[in-house]
């Protein structure tokens, strides 16, 4: 096996650690703990810390561990308190939002529902702040702040689900239950019940993006990986000054599909796949309900979905009379004795 | 030597040998139902073929239905009073090796388990004037749910199979106390019922019990209306409630949906319209039948609710498409096959002396009301 060719880091570098540059703002110092890690250095970079908490970061932190206690809490309660039982159910357990006779108010009973709200501003204002850090740091580091414009992407799809469309349609028990089946179940219960949200033409850009992240993931990080014996992985100094790795790779591309994204094109590329993913995805979620009701018939209106042979079945709740109550009181129920005989079953179909 | 490549692919392999240990190894057999690319196809494993039971033969010849009535001959006789004696008798000696046969536990002792061996005709035993109500709505299924019975008809043992209580029952969950110590909320709970998912787990009180609501929840306009205020909770519901069909059924659900629009009928195949009729029949047997017997049942044949066990899907159906196999059963048994003569009216005296049935109460009007509602379901 060539040295160049591996699944983890071979080569790990030793020394001072590498502290940073000072801050240019009035930032909160860093927390100046570093250390060296065999195992972290093979997945990624052996040195660990410093690491920046600040405000920010603490009161994220803070509002984050209260909104998991809470869901665990009430999980944990929801067994009687059963350690076992907790572990054992515990991808069925959920903390459900409030039920549809509360509406959208937030004075619910913390049993009916309370705490699924109480959790879910805690979360909310948890992830929030972590934005708000992701933003200030980049800036602190004099970065651009596309990691918190991407972040702010999956948060609107977050907000959508969680308050904006429950918000909309006026009834909490639209949100998602916190909890790992619990979610997933309310996923497949939201699309049947909006008519299938794979006709929903957001929900099908989503998945596109979704899919061609991973696709272009997969291209650029097997193309870095196979000019990595030219120093391919050095991309901002490949993009900088366009060394035989970068050519390499360009021409592979534009060999085999006649056209190549640059070293800096691609990543610009990634960002946007992966930031409509989510932004596309919380269009549809945001229109489910509030402006279609039913994606199936709405794809069938716009010509969006195939039509197949009618199966000539028809809805018998249209034609179905409800047979007439016998009296339950037996006493009621004398013989007549010149009845005829019983007949038989009128003859229908065979089933 | 063992190098660190080879323990990787032993590592893999064992990993990918106990992910599978959940699958049913072994080939399956897929059988197309509808119209091609659309997926709708029935897997079933050959190999793990559930057995669906045999039918009892009839307990002697069927005797010919001339002679005289059994009501001209036996005293309160109420629901069977139309047939002849022969047939009668050959009808309770069917029932009672269908409910309580030979290899029953001895409390539960033929003729005895309903009738007080003393009087026959005395009304005294429970089960008695329970089987009585139970032969009209076997009588009731037959001659008003051929849409879901069809020429197979039910009889006693369909459900029954050699058990005083039918095997496959519900009753009334506990409701919610509004307290969070142990509640679920309904759901949320590793079970059988809801094929593993954290589904609502009981849905047959919620659509086919008492208070039995509509379970459909698309819309039929493409924007929201104020006709379908059903939300993504009421999906959930459905969902588990068609998952007991699934498998009362043993079967996909693409047994009857077009699975790209589950509400479709023009997409469905006939065997959804033959389930729908099959929903209304269960309702009907619930409120109509065994709702309105509350109180004629022994406290340890209601469930912690105080109500007794009602029928599903999987009380005749037991993981067949067809209960017992379609086996060709009820046309042995004319008298289970239509509701007597209605000859009587409020306030007849009939034959013999009837002690007044204590705790029969009459249909609520509100569940005679509720089955043409519940049509629309």
């Amino acid at each position: 096996m060539a040295s160049y060719q591996n699944i983890f880091t071979q080569v790990q570098l030793r020394g001072h650690p590498e502290m940073g540059m000072p801050h240019k703002d009035d930032s909160e110092p860093r927390i100046p703990l570093t250390a060296y890690s065999y195992w972290m250095g093979k997945l990624g970079q052996a040195q660990l810390g410093p690491l920046y908490l600040g405000k920010l970061g603490l009161a994220s932190l803070l509002f984050g561990s209260l909104s998991i206690a809470i869901m665990g809490l009430n999980m944990l309660a929801s067994v009687n308190w059963n350690p076992n039982r907790f572990l054992k159910e515990f991808f069925w357990l959920a903390l459900e939002p409030p039920g549809p006779e509360w509406g959208f108010s937030v004075y619910v009973p913390l049993a009916e529902g309370g705490w699924w709200i109480i959790a879910g501003f805690f979360l909310t204002a948890s992830i929030l702040l972590w934005w708000a850090r992701t933003y200030l740091r980049a800036k602190a580091l004099g970065m651009g702040t596309h990691i918190a414009w991407a972040f702010a992407s999956a948060i609107w799809l977050y907000l959508v689900l969680g308050i904006i469309r429950p918000f909309l349609l006026g009834s909490w028990s639209e949100a998602v239950p916190f909890g790992i089946f619990p979610h997933l179940d309310w996923t497949a219960a939201f699309s049947i019940r909006y008519g299938n949200l794979f006709y929903n033409p957001f929900h099908a850009l989503s998945i596109a993006f979704l899919y061609g992240s991973t696709l272009l993931f997969a291209m650029h990080g097997a193309t870095i990986l196979a000019v990595g014996r030219y120093g391919g992985e050095r991309e901002i100094e490949q993009i900088y000054d366009r060394g035989t790795a970068s050519e390499r790779a360009g021409l592979f591309w534009r060999w085999t599909m006649g056209f190549n994204a640059t070293m800096e094109s691609i990543h610009r590329w990634a960002w946007w796949f992966a930031v409509l993913t989510t932004l596309t995805g919380g269009i549809g979620i945001l229109l489910t309900g509030t402006v279609v009701d039913n994606w199936y018939l709405w794809a069938q209106e716009h010509g969006f979905a195939p039509a197949y042979p009618d199966t000539g079945v028809v809805d018998p709740s249209t034609s179905f009379v409800a047979p007439a109550p016998v009296p339950a009181e037996p006493s009621l129920m004398a013989a007549d004795p010149g009845a005829a005989a019983p007949a038989a079953p009128s003859p229908a179909e065979g089933n | 030597m063992l190098t660190l490549s080879k323990l990787t692919t032993m590592g893999a392999l064992a990993v990918a040998a106990l992910s599978l240990g959940a699958c049913d190894i072994g080939p399956k057999t897929s059988e197309q139902g509808g119209f091609r690319g659309t997926g709708i196809a029935q897997i079933s494993d050959p190999d793990n073929k559930i057995d669906p039971g045999t039918v009892p033969p009839p307990p002697y010849e069927l005797p010919p239905p001339s002679g005289p009535k059994a009501s001209e001959v036996y005293q309160n006789v109420k629901v069977l009073g139309h047939v002849s004696q022969e047939e009668f008798d050959y009808t309770m000696a069917a029932i009672t090796q269908w409910i309580v046969p030979a290899d029953a536990p001895p409390e539960q002792a033929g003729c005895n388990y309903c009738h007080n061996a003393e009087n026959l005709a005395d009304d005294s035993k429970y089960t008695k004037v329970v089987a009585r109500r139970m032969i009209q709505m076997t009588q009731n299924i037959n001659q008003n749910y051929s849409d879901h019975v069809k020429k197979t008809g039910v009889t006693c043992y369909t459900c029954h199979r050699g058990n005083a209580v039918p095997k496959y029952v519900w009753t009334d969950p506990k409701p919610s106390d509004g307290r969070l110590m142990g509640n679920k909320r309904g759901q949320n709970t590793p079970s059988p019922v809801t094929a593993y998912a954290s589904l609502p787990l009981s849905t047959a009180s919620m659509y086919l019990g008492l208070d039995a609501k509509a379970a459909r929840v698309q819309s039929k306009t493409i924007h929201p209306t104020t006709l379908n205020l059903k939300g993504t909770k009421d999906a959930e519901a459905n969902y588990a409630i068609m998952m007991h069909l699934s498998r009362s059924l043993n079967v996909n659900c693409t047994y009857c949906h077009n699975s790209r629009a589950f509400a479709q009928w023009g997409q469905s195949s006939p065997q959804r319209a033959q389930a729908w009729y099959g929903l209304q029949m269960v309702k009907n047997a619930n409120q109509e039948y065994i709702h309105p017997l509350t109180s004629v049942f022994p406290a340890n044949r209601l469930g912690p609710q105080g109500d007794p066990y009602k029928t599903n899907c999987a009380t005749c159906h037991q993981i067949q498409r067809k209960p017992l196999g379609g086996a060709q059963m009820a046309k042995d048994y004319p008298a289970l096959l239509t509701l007597g003569p209605k000859g009587a009216v409020p306030g007849a005296a009939p034959a013999g002396a009837a002690p007044a049935m204590p705790g029969m109460v009459a249909p609520a009007p509100a569940a005679a009301a509720a089955a043409p509602a519940a049509a629309g379901n």
